[in-house]
């Protein structure tokens, strides 16, 4: 069922509208803090908003109208949250935590065992169904969770931060569990990864300080960010300027070179660069962004970001150790295949 | 655990001294041959059986009552909270005597209910509801303030869960938060049949002392201890006992309280 939501809580400073459609999951994306966690709570009924409406299929979730907030009671809306720390209840079995939505029902407890052993097995952990949740590893008590979430039979699954503080492995097996399970239904999904995002996702909304600033299908959304808070949660440089000709006007007056096929002259416009084919080069070259560094970062991964104002480049140590600028050192970036320039 | 200081141990064994003696003493007292003898007798059985029943009853009051009390108070917020805490928490401090004259101000049968019992047949001074009465007053804070405080320690987080996975409200009490709260809800029953079994001034008060109707175990033993201070400290010792493995229950090393 499709979700139509704006969520407002004044006093988290969340402020968000996104849309789900049926059938699909909408990734939630944004850093700590940026009211990930907030919408969802929301959406589920934890949280009272004091503004906004929610639609999911016919049914109001909540909704502002004349000066008042309706609200339908988290039981009635058919919307299943899985928490981070998994909320399973800590003094019934794995089995009887995912047969309770259906005791809720009024299902009799033996029914509800046979409906719960189902779902345990199609999340892959049945034979952990005697076990009680202190004893589950942080994966399987995710997996647990899933499936209760997914035995309420709900019409829209709520996941928050589904892979926080996983390791590895447990991190694959959820996800692998999540791509299959989550196919044909209505979800929201939060996450500060972009990869979750792209794995899972048919489309992403795009959270900062409590706003979504974006909103669109995951792959088009990553490949020409509108902003550069997108741009940075896909790992991509973004520069954005006024289309002319052949390349994009910084407002410094620099030229970045770039394709821009359709594009009219004056039109507004960016490019989203992958940081590791912009290389440092010298002062004099043609084509060069000439820039101030900011700063040095380690990325751990032998690679160093070197960050200037308007641009930043992921240099390999060697490249770094040939020529290491300094902070507040000039330094000249270029861009090694002439990206692609689209109006924003 | 750091080394303690001499001066601290030496004033941890006079207290602990002081804890102990009386039991020896009430220990030095018993004719230990005569003491199943004793205990057998017509007196201290039926002392000791009302005792049972009585103070089982009134725990089951607590239970009953004390738990949807604990529930009511820890909804609630701010000075009202604290007020009503306070009002309600009083029979824990109040004396015996105290608490016995008001409930036969209240249940007598010249006090506030009395009339109204009595028309309704329902006598309550001098019997042995009013001994249960009388034991449930001054044992149901102990229920109240376990259940409060444990309440108050949880975030409501399970609850929430439970209501997005289509728990109503009497779903969610019994089936999340009963459990949730039992080892407390477990603690105050047993605080409070330990507190009955050891009523003394209210119920001489509001029920006085009729042998097998009102007549408790301690009420037996302040009878008995000049008349028969053999059976006084026989039955003593009984309870000794009953309290000692009461606190052990309770206070079992080890038990961790399911949030």
């Amino acid at each position: 069922m499709k979700l139509d939501a704006t969520v407002a809580v004044s006093a988290r400073g969340v402020n968000a509208t996104l849309s789900v459609p049926a059938g699909e999951t909408l990734a939630l994306l944004g850093p700590n803090g940026s009211g990930k966690s907030t919408v969802i709570e929301v959406l589920a009924g934890l949280v009272q908003p004091d503004d906004g409406r929610a639609t999911l299929g016919n049914t109001a979730l909540f909704a502002h109208e004349d000066g008042r907030m309706r609200l339908t009671e988290a039981r009635r809306r058919g919307v299943a949250l899985v928490t981070q720390d998994a909320s399973l209840f800590p003094h019934l079995s794995v089995l009887d935590n995912v047969g309770f939505p259906a005791r809720a029902r009024g299902v009799t407890k033996a029914r509800s065992r046979i409906v719960a052993h189902e779902w345990l097995e199609r999340a892959g952990v049945g034979d952990l169904a005697e076990r009680k949740p202190s004893s589950l590893s942080g994966g399987q008590a995710r997996k647990v969770a899933v499936a209760r979430a997914l035995s309420s039979e709900p019409k829209l699954i709520l996941l928050d931060e589904p892979f926080a503080s996983l390791d590895v492995d447990a991190a694959v097996a959820l996800r692998a569990l999540l791509r299959e399970v989550l196919v044909g239904r209505t979800a929201v999904l939060s996450t500060h990864d972009g990869l979750d995002a792209i794995d899972l996702a048919s489309s992403v909304a795009v959270l900062d300080r409590g706003a979504v600033v974006e909103q669109g299908p995951t792959a088009a959304t990553f490949e020409r960010p509108r902003t550069a808070f997108t741009a940075a949660m896909a790992g991509l440089v973004w520069i954005s300027g006024v289309w002319t000709s052949h390349a994009l006007t910084l407002a410094d007056g620099q030229s970045v070179y770039a394709s821009g096929r359709g594009l009219a002259a004056g039109a507004r416009a960016a490019v989203a660069i992958d940081p590791r084919t912009v290389k440092l080069v010298s002062g004099d070259t043609r084509s060069a962004v000439h820039d101030v560094v900011k700063t040095l970062e380690p990325r751990g991964d032998g690679t160093l970001r070197v960050r200037g104002s308007l641009l930043w480049a992921d240099v390999s140590i060697a490249e770094a150790a040939r020529a290491l600028p300094h902070v507040d050192d000039p330094v000249s970036f270029a861009i090694a295949s002439r990206p692609l320039a689209y109006a924003v | 655990m750091a080394r303690l200081p001499r001066w601290l141990i030496l004033l941890a064994v006079i207290a602990a001294a002081f804890a102990v003696l009386p039991l020896a003493g009430l220990a030095s007292r018993a004719n230990w041959a005569e003491l199943p003898d004793q205990l057998a007798s017509p007196a201290s059985r039926t002392a000791l059986e009302l005792s049972l029943r009585t103070a089982a009853a009134a725990t089951g009051l607590c239970v009953v009552f004390g738990v949807p009390l604990g529930f009511a108070l820890a909804a609630l917020r701010g000075v009202t909270r604290a007020v009503l805490r306070a009002v309600l928490l009083a029979p824990l401090v109040l004396p015996p005597v105290v608490s016995g004259l008001g409930l036969l101000y209240a249940f007598g049968r010249k006090g506030l209910l009395g009339e109204t019992l009595d028309a309704a047949g329902l006598p309550v001074a001098f019997t042995t509801a009013a001994v249960v009465l009388a034991q449930a007053f001054v044992a149901m804070p102990f229920m109240v303030v376990s259940v409060e405080a444990s309440l108050a320690a949880r975030d409501g987080r399970l609850e929430a869960i439970a209501a997005t996975l289509g728990a109503g409200r009497s779903r969610i009490l019994a089936a999340v938060t009963l459990p949730g709260i039992g080892v407390a809800v477990g603690m105050g029953a047993v605080l409070a049949f330990a507190r009955s079994l050891g009523e003394f001034g209210a119920t001489l008060t509001f029920a006085g002392s009729l042998e097998g109707v009102t007549r408790t175990a301690p009420l037996q033993i302040y009878l008995a201890r000049e008349s028969d201070p053999q059976a006084a400290v026989a039955l003593g010792l009984v309870l000794v006992a009953l309290a000692i493995l009461i606190v052990a229950a309770a206070a079992r090393p080890g038990r961790r309280v399911v949030q």
